[in-house]
């Protein structure tokens, strides 16, 4: 570049977000490596080496967040990524209320967590809750869902679909329009059948949609905190406790070394799942 | 049954089916937040007997010593901020980092990425905090909110500035603009989409966060909004009609929100998603 423009876009401008993000995200980022190894009070701290990783590992109070965060990211993104995008071909075929039911999915995105943890663990109550109350009418006993160690999890992830689904829905619906109608004329003079439309022509033609779906959805299952916090606290016992929601514990508790080696692998799970992740869906990318 | 009419019953099925599964939990929340404590006891599904929305939302502002109102002014004071502060700094970033090409451009943009995907180390960030004296305070939790919503809207500036023709910021220098001139009278004004959608969405994403100021804003004193929601639900556990109300409260300014610009809301997130 010449030095005249180089004038012409000064990186001063680069200053003012360039001093907040580096102080406030990258600089505690990279404290974070070494604070993780060590026994911590914010005042003072002592070097322990890897002690707080392998505490992490070995105990089963923490370690089973690891499992539960896995289990957590999976569910809601796999979820996501189906329910989202079945809708979103439901929602742009020639349904006369598209447009409304779009944004009825929309909107439980914009309400905030806490709410929703609130209004589904009073829906969610054992015997008096709507959900269990509208199963007996059918002569089934639904279960203790968020109390029973086998379902909260499970539970606490369906709520997340129900809340987050709508994201999925308007990406994959900006997709699914972006497709050129051509391509679908094209289709209908060779008489291909609606299944072989979605199968060989809308799910490929849509992928830069998918594949933006899948890693938004997986890493933000695996930061998932407020849900969770709002409607188990981490309980029964620590059967949907989550990588984030230990750390805010070792928090309180005020083990900081443990805590932020806790981000630190939280930071490590998102390397390792998300980018070779990125690197496979965008190989599959297909040129419009 | 014609085949029109069949049609036309499947359609209502969708609709119904959709709007019970995505509205009916929220218009529990709506029907339970104007019931006595007694009739809310039983979480039953049914609109109020005698509807209360009055005594309850007062009972509600009113609770902890007015620690509602006190959260409402919180939560827009830092909401306000937060935007003013991200849309001036996002916006003069995200115009050099497309148009100039340099080593200093490009290391950026891959910090920026970092913090598109990590999630941030809390405990440090208070730290830090700390360390330059911004922690429990409204501006820390402000500039915290900058850092982190940084990433996703710099990526939105910087991919309509791309569309702005350069030949524009050639012809105004040309004619001897300086470049901070150039950005604030031509540049800026053009970003208007952006900086619609960057208000909008970034809105309803600060006033309902729940994480970073339980990390980085405790105290009575500093509570937000959806912390408010959160001692309600250990406070009120035998009085679910005020806890509903307080969801209720909490719902609307999202709602309105939503109502009058639901087109900025989707742009903005499909704009990142799929072209980002």
């Amino acid at each position: 570049m010449n030095k005249s423009s180089a004038k012409s876009y000064p990186l001063l401008f680069l200053v003012p977000a360039g001093i907040i993000y580096v102080t406030l995200f990258l600089i505690p980022t990279l404290a974070s490596l070494g604070f993780s190894m060590t026994r911590w009070t914010l005042a003072a701290a002592t070097f322990t080496g890897l002690d707080n990783f392998a505490m992490f590992f070995s105990e089963p109070s923490l370690n089973i967040g690891l499992r539960n965060t896995l289990i957590y990211a999976v569910m809601t993104s796999v979820s996501k990524v189906v329910l989202g995008f079945l809708l979103a071909v439901l929602l742009t075929s020639s349904l006369r209320t598209k447009n409304a039911l779009r944004a009825v999915i929309f909107f439980p995105t914009l309400v905030s967590t806490i709410a929703v943890g609130i209004i589904f663990s009073h829906l969610l109550h054992p015997s008096m809750g709507a959900v269990n109350q509208g199963l007996a009418l059918v002569g089934i006993q639904g279960p203790n869902w968020l109390g029973d160690p086998h379902f909260a999890l499970v539970s606490v992830a369906l709520v997340d679909v129900w809340k987050g689904v709508g994201t999925a829905l308007v990406i994959f619906v900006a997709g699914i329009l972006a497709i050129p109608p051509t391509y679908y004329e094209a289709l209908a003079i060779d008489g291909g059948s609606s299944w072989h439309k979605l199968v060989h022509l809308t799910l490929p033609l849509s992928w830069p949609a998918t594949s933006a779906v899948i890693l938004l959805s997986f890493i933000g299952g695996l930061r998932s905190f407020d849900l969770v916090w709002a409607m188990t606290g981490g309980g029964p016992g620590f059967a949907t406790d989550l990588v984030a929601s230990i750390i805010y514990k070792q928090y309180q508790a005020g083990f900081y070394g443990l805590a932020t080696a806790g981000n630190v692998i939280l930071v490590l799970l998102v390397l390792a799942l998300a980018l070779p992740l990125q690197k496979l869906l965008s190989l599959r990318e297909v040129d419009l | 049954m014609t085949k029109s009419l069949r049609r036309i019953v499947l359609e209502l099925v969708i609709a119904a089916a959709t709007v019970a599964i995505f509205i009916g939990p929220l218009l529990f929340a709506a029907f339970s937040a104007g019931m006595t404590a007694t009739e809310a006891a039983n979480l039953g599904f049914r609109l109020p007997k005698n509807p209360q929305y009055l005594a309850n939302l007062a009972a509600v502002v009113k609770a902890s010593n007015y620690m509602m109102l006190r959260a409402f002014g919180n939560s827009v004071v830092i909401t306000v901020f937060t935007l003013l502060v991200l849309v001036v700094v996002a916006s003069l970033a995200g115009f050099v980092l497309e148009r100039r090409r340099c080593r200093t451009v490009s290391v950026a943009r891959f910090l920026i990425l970092i913090g598109l995907m990590l999630p941030p180390s809390v405990i440090t960030t208070i730290w830090v905090m700390k360390a330059i004296g911004i922690y429990k305070s409204l501006a820390g939790l402000v500039l915290v909110e900058v850092a982190l919503g940084f990433p996703y809207t710099v990526i939105l500036y910087r991919a309509f500035v791309a569309t702005i023709p350069r030949e524009l910021d050639e012809a105004a220098l040309m004619e001897g603009v300086r470049p901070w001139q150039l950005f604030a009278r031509i540049v800026f004004p053009l970003l208007k989409p952006v900086t619609a959608t960057t208000i909008v969405l970034s809105s309803v994403n600060v006033f309902n966060d729940f994480v970073n100021p339980l990390y980085f804003l405790p105290g009575a004193k500093n509570v937000t909004v959806p912390l408010t929601l959160y001692n309600f639900m250990t406070q009120y556990t035998t009085q679910w009609n005020l806890l509903f109300a307080d969801v209720m409260l909490i719902s609307l300014p999202p709602l309105i929100c939503f109502l009058f610009f639901n087109r900025q809301i989707v742009a903005g997130m499909t704009a990142g998603a799929v072209k980002g």
